[in-house]
């Protein structure tokens, strides 16, 4: 994804080498940085969903012990959700947003440097505490109160201060994308003329501002709770450990859509391409990502059905939960008319894109299942919820990544991937997803609560089905990491258009991207 | 050629649901929901089935929209790309009739969840307290209460002998109610959130430490139910069952009765005076049982979690601060006050074994006398 | 590398970024390990490294904006920028400003037997009444005294108000181009930000030697300190943000229309100054 840029006029005074990545403050350098961690990070965290399906692939305890078993879940959760899917749309952000709206560079470009360089540290530190004594987080990647701070190993400090880190990163990263998109547009390019990519980011980011400060929060007093003798989550002290849940959750569910919208557009991005029609319904786009954004706000404790809120909130929380399904619904119905009577090829990224559509879909009618409380009360913390998650997060927000990746890495690398090889990639991956994840519903229904090392016998067949399906995914992702170094190294030179039908300002420059783009301001009719 | 690649894994996909909704095509896999045993569940079955069929019909509708585009559509057979691409009635269309589905889905679901709530008139209760990794019963009108911890052996675990039809889903002592009666579970926790679940009930409630939530059941059939803790509560999360059994009228009475003589022989060997080989053998199987989830059937504890029994300056050194931390266990720290869950001679003998085992012989005895001058 | 033909400045590569990542980086692990009983040296050369790093980037910073390298456009980037961590900032409080009404509203309440916790209370901690303050039914940190509000917290609202309308004075000074006040009305301002710090560390002082009120003091003590004093933490940020400004006002580094670094920290002052009008009415004022 990088090298493309390397034999570009270089002024004098600029370092080289590995000062030149550290010391960026190029907004594709950057790009580049972060999706490179986070294709690392998604590679660790998924070593150890390995771990778990091998533990999990018969009964009895075989590999592991239960503790670090914990610990896997733990890891895996926070590794996936803070290291590789965000980082991965932020490292997308940085490379599509300035070309898709005409900009120079980002609004503030040393601090984008510094918002990547926290992640890294913050990545040692969280899974430095694998080494320590007591091992590293074992509480869930949800870290529930008082698991988390009475009965949690000393490594746990270590955790808290790295949510700090990934917090203040993500905070100043959104900030630079909101100034970037509210100062940096080129002349004519009005709001409502924004791709949808940069209108799905825009909100995310807002998103991320309002909740990541909560999620501070929420550490901060876990750390006083475990370290300073405060009494937040300790009802002895007149506290609660659901206050934990609360504060959680409100940081927790936007969380989600933070993940899932920048999907949501990159898939509004690569379908009217392909399709070689305009986007249906544009601005009800706009307003329904808005009004999920919104949503996402006012149903946190959908989460907690079981804690003995008060039936009056839980009924409160349902409702508002099975709102959030009309908006996306409207999504889901605009895609298919963008399709309806298009003029369809199917390219890698518009496989992936066709899939995400399906699979997401589906994931997300197990969401609603789940909104409706008496029936998330035999849901909730089974398996089923493990199936409905990965359905949104991997067939969601990660199949629209690998969507995105395939969609923009000519322009990024000057290089067509090799198609076959990302036909290849898809196929493989969009069986063995299914297989790995199709059977945790059965599994979920049947009664198989989450996080647990080992289960009873009635779970056997399909927990082994299951983690042949995670096996074979798995391989299909080193396979992934092959077409890319591919790519990076040679293939046939991508022009300038890349796509026969694409339309947008990324695709006016010539492949791979100048180093800086935009110097003077495009003119957008 | 892709079109057809993809129809086939969709149409597999799609295969999965039905089957998932059919159910019997593969009889001995587990595939849905349990309806329960009681009318509770019932409805909650309904609801579930009601929801999952709205969705596999939006989603038959959406996905053939879908699927007939993707077939028709396309470049290769000479499809022209229309141009619209802006329609306010279709979207408030769109909009309206999700919408509407979604109230239809809240009436029911309302109804089932007050239904669920509601706790009042009980005809007895039950105190439900979760402990790191065991569940106390305490039958607050009967004056009964007892632990109930997992026995598959850890053989069977650990892979070195077969595993039982129940594996990992036997306990002790189960929890025992009678049928036709409005229970109601009280339900709390000594140390983390656990969560207390038998799905046949039709739901599950968490035990939250300090704070007590409540659960009812009526059942109409005699039988043994089981379930499990369902929320992550540290190591031997996955290792905490439940076994509920529910009795006719009779039985039940008949097993109150039981329940109170086992009380009262357990307080005449409190009173006795033991052997240090009864003393270590006694306490050899309680500490198996309480004890070595955490220190380990070898005392060897795990570092930095669980400190060691072997070579303890606590269990080496002076009995009465040993005979405390027992007794009163340490707040703050998982090591719970075990003078609230072990009788006299249990305490004893665990006590005594462990000031003798894992090399620690330091051929101390403490009596069940001394406890009860202790407590 | 750095400015775009008549465009935007674009700064050239810069080491501070990744020397404030070390440095965050050894200041928090060294926190931690602190906390764990080891030595408070690593965490101290964090912060050194950290401040080193803030007066480098600013410096740069500074300096770029003196030598005219900033137009309009930056100029707006850096407001967007500024106001949205203010609102990050917003964020952050209100997570604990809604612990302290959950706590008021609903915990303490429902250990005493509210809403469908009757049980709770009947069988758990059936001596507990609710009421406001509390240190909970364990009695957690043993008895205390609840901080009055109108002792020093009333002065330090005047205090805080009236700094707010220094800045204003100073903020309206410059713009008339009249350095005389503007530079007597900034170090009115940190003057009186600084007098709100003792003040507070006075009355931590109080509360913790006579009134038995601590940290520890049960959820009471916990939602008070953690308030008060993540605020008196942002009042000594603010104070020495309006230091630095205070000396760049001296240097003469503000124009009438070009001093958006003034504006920065008289906004951030502001804000201040709004979570402690907050903090006075739920936390000292409303029992
Ligand atoms: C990308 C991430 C993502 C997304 C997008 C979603 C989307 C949704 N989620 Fe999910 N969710 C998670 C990630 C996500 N979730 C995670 C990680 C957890 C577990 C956390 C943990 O405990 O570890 C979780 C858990 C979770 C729970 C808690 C379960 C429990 O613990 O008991 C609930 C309960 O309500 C829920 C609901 C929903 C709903 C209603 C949606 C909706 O947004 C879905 C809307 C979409 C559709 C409905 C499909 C398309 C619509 C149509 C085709 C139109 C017509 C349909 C109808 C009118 C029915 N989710
Ligand atoms: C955010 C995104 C995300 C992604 C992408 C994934 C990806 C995967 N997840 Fe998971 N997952 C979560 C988020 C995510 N997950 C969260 C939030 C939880 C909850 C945690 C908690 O309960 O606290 C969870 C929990 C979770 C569980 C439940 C654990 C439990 O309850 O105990 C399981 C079990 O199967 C699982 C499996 C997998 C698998 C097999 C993949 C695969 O898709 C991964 C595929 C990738 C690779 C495998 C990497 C590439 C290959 C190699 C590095 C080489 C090695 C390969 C082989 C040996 C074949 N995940
Ligand atoms: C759920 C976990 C758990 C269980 C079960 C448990 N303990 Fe402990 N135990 C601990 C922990 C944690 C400590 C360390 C407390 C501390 O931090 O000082 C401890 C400490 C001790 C000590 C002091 C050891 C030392 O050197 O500090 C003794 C003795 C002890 N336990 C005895 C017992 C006995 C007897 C039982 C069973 C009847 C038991 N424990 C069951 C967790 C447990
Ligand atoms: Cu108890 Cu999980
Ligand atoms: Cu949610």
């Amino acid at each position: 994804m990088s090298t493309a840029t390397t034999h570009d006029e270089h002024h004098h005074g600029a370092p080289s080498g590995i000062m030149r990545w550290i010391t960026t403050t190029n907004h594709k350098d950057i790009g580049t940085l972060y999706l490179w961690f986070a294709f690392i990070m998604f590679l660790v965290g998924g070593a150890m969903a390995m771990v778990i399906r091998a533990e999990l692939f018969q009964p009895g305890l075989q590999i592991v012990d239960p503790n670090f078993f914990n610990t896997m879940t733990t890891m895996h959760g926070l590794l996936m959700v803070f290291g590789a899917i965000m980082p991965a749309m932020v490292g997308l952000a940085n490379w599509q947003v300035p070309l898709m709206i005409g900009a120079p560079d980002m609004a503030l470009p040393r601090m984008n440097n510094w918002s990547f360089w926290i992640l890294p540290f913050a990545g040692i530190m969280l899974v430095s505490t694998l080494f320590m004594e007591g091992g590293g987080p074992n509480f869930g990647w949800t870290f529930y109160a008082p698991l988390s701070t009475t009965f949690a190993p000393k490594s746990t400090d270590f955790f808290i201060f790295a949510v700090h880190m990934l917090g203040f990163s993500s905070i100043m990263g959104a900030i630079n994308i909101i100034a970037t998109v509210l100062n940096m547009r080129a002349p004519g390019m009005t709001l409502m003329k924004m791709p949808l990519f940069v209108w799905t980011w825009f909100i995310t980011a807002f998103l991320l501002i309002a909740v990541m400060p909560v999620l501070a929060g929420v550490v901060t007093m876990m750390l006083t709770d475990r370290n300073f003798g405060t009494s937040f989550f300790s009802a002895a002290g007149g506290g609660d450990p659901v206050l934990f849940q609360h504060v959680f959750w409100f940081f927790g569910h936007p969380e989600v859509y933070i993940m899932i919208l920048p999907a949501f557009g990159v898939i509004s991005q690569i379908i009217p391409t392909f399709a070689r029609k305009k986007l249906f319904g544009y601005s009800s786009m706009v307003y329904a990502t808005a009004s999920i954004a919104f949503l996402s706000f006012i149903v946190w404790a959908h989460h907690m059905f079981t804690t003995g809120m008060p039936v009056a909130g839980e009924l409160y929380f349902m409702y508002a939960t099975m709102m959030i399904a009309v908006p996306t619904a409207v999504k889901v119905f605009n895609w298919t008319a963008t399709m309806w009577r298009g003029s369809m090829t199917f390219e890698t990224p518009m496989l992936w894109a066709v899939s995400f559509v399906f699979l997401f879909t589906i994931g997300g009618f197990t969401g609603l299942m789940m909104g409706v409380a008496p029936v998330d009360m035999q849901y909730h913390d089974t398996y089923f919820i493990v199936a409905h998650f990965h359905y949104v997060l991997v067939t969601g927000a990660l199949f629209a990544i690998f969507g995105a990746v395939y969609y923009w890495i000519p322009k990024w690398t000057g290089h067509m991937y090799d198609e076959k090889l990302g036909k290849i990639h898809f196929w493989w991956s969009a069986i063995s997803v299914n297989v790995l994840f199709f059977p945790q519903h059965f599994i979920g229904l049947a009664g198989m609560p989450r996080r647990i090392p080992d289960y009873s016998l009635q779970f056997a067949d399909w927990n082994m089905i299951s983690s042949l399906g995670g096996f074979a995914f798995g391989l299909a992702q080193l396979f992934f990491l092959y077409i890319i170094i591919k790519t990076i190294k040679g293939g046939e030179k991508a022009t300038t258009q890349v796509w026969e039908d694409a339309e947008g300002l990324e695709w006016t420059v010539p492949s791979p991207a100048p180093y800086h783009t935009f110097a003077t301001a495009p003119e957008v009719r | 050629m892709v079109a057809r690649k993809l129809k086939c894994a969709l149409c597999g996909i799609w295969g999965a649901v039905l089957l998932l909704a059919t159910g019997n095509a593969f009889a001995e896999y587990p595939l849905n929901l349990t309806p329960g045993v009681t009318d509770i569940s019932h409805k909650v079955y309904d609801l579930h089935m009601l929801v999952f069929w709205i969705c596999v019909v939006i989603g038959f509708g959406v996905f053939a929209v879908l699927i007939y585009s993707l077939m028709t559509h396309r470049k290769s057979k000479g499809a022209v790309p229309a141009t619209f691409h802006e329609s306010t009635t279709v979207e408030i269309i769109w909009t309206t009739i999700p919408f509407l589905i979604l109230v239809g889905m809240a009436i029911p679901a309302t109804k089932t969840l007050l239904a669920l709530e509601d706790t009042r008139d009980a005809d007895m209760s039950i105190q439900i307290t979760g402990y790191q990794w065991k569940w106390k019963y305490d039958y607050l009108e009967d004056d009964i209460s007892f632990f109930s911890v997992l026995t598959t052996p850890r053989d069977q675990i650990e892979g070195r002998a077969p595993k039982d039809e129940t594996y990992l889903m036997d306990v002790d002592n189960p929890v025992v109610v009678p049928i036709n009666k409005k229970i109601r579970f009280l339900i709390t926790s000594n140390d983390v959130i656990h969560s207390w679940w038998v799905p046949d009930l039709g739901w599950k409630q968490d035990a939250v430490p300090g704070f007590i939530n409540e659960g009812w059941t009526e059942l109409s059939e005699p039988g043994t139910y089981r379930g499990k803790c369902a929320e992550l509560c540290g190591k031997d999360h996955g290792f905490m069952p439940i076994v509920l059994i529910a009795k006719t009228e009779d039985d039940y009475q008949q097993w109150v009765a039981d329940q109170k003589a086992g009380a009262a022989a357990a307080a005449e060997a409190a009173t006795q005076t033991w052997t240090l080989d009864d003393l270590v053998a006694r306490g050899e199987s309680v500490y198996n049982t309480n004890c070595a989830a955490c220190h380990q059937a070898n005392g060897q504890g795990i570092p930095g979690v669980f400190p060691a029994i072997a070579g303890s300056a606590i269990a080496t050194g002076d009995v009465a601060g040993h005979t405390n931390i027992v007794l009163d266990g340490k707040a703050g720290t998982a090591m719970q006050a075990f003078g609230a869950q072990l009788g006299d001679a249990d305490l004893a003998a665990v006590i005594t074994y462990q000031r003798n085992a894992f090399g620690n012989d330091t051929g101390d005895m403490v009596q069940p006398s001394d406890i009860a001058a202790a407590r | 590398m750095s400015a775009t033909n008549g465009g935007y400045y674009l700064p050239e590569p810069s080491h501070w970024p990744i020397i404030g990542s070390v440095g965050l980086f050894t200041f928090l692990a060294g926190f931690a390990n602190f906390l764990h009983g080891g030595s408070s040296m690593i965490m101290l050369a964090g912060a050194a490294v950290l401040i080193f790093m803030l007066f480098g980037w600013f410096g740069t910073v500074i300096g770029e904006s003196q030598s005219g390298k900033y137009d309009d456009q930056v100029d707006m980037s850096f407001r967007w920028g500024m106001g949205w961590f203010i609102f990050s900032e917003v964020m952050f409080f209100a997570a604990f400003f809604g612990v302290l009404f959950y706590a008021r509203m609903w915990s303490v309440p429902w250990l005493g037997g509210a809403g469908n916790n009757v049980m709770t209370n009947e069988l758990l901690w059936p001596a507990f009444e609710a009421m406001w303050p509390t240190n909970g039914p364990g009695d957690v940190g043993g008895d205390f005294q609840m901080m009055g509000a109108w002792g020093i917290p009333a002065i330090n609202t005047l205090i805080l108000l009236s700094s707010g309308v220094t800045v204003t004075w100073a903020h309206w000074a410059l713009k008339k181009e009249n350095r005389g006040q503007l530079i007597l009305g900034l170090l009115a301002t940190v003057a009186l930000g600084f007098l709100f710090l003792s003040l507070q560390v006075y009355e931590y002082y109080h509360a913790y030697t006579e009134l038995g009120l601590t940290l520890g003091s049960g959820i009471y003590g916990s939602t008070f300190f953690m308030l008060t004093g993540f605020h008196g933490l942002h009042v000594t940020l603010g104070a020495t943000m309006l230091l630095v400004i205070l000396i760049r006002s001296i240097k003469g580094h503000f124009t009438a229309d070009n001093h958006f670094a003034f504006e920065a920290v008289a906004w951030y002052w502001h804000f201040v100054d709004v979570v402690w009008l907050g903090l006075f009415v739920f936390v000292y004022w409303l029992v």
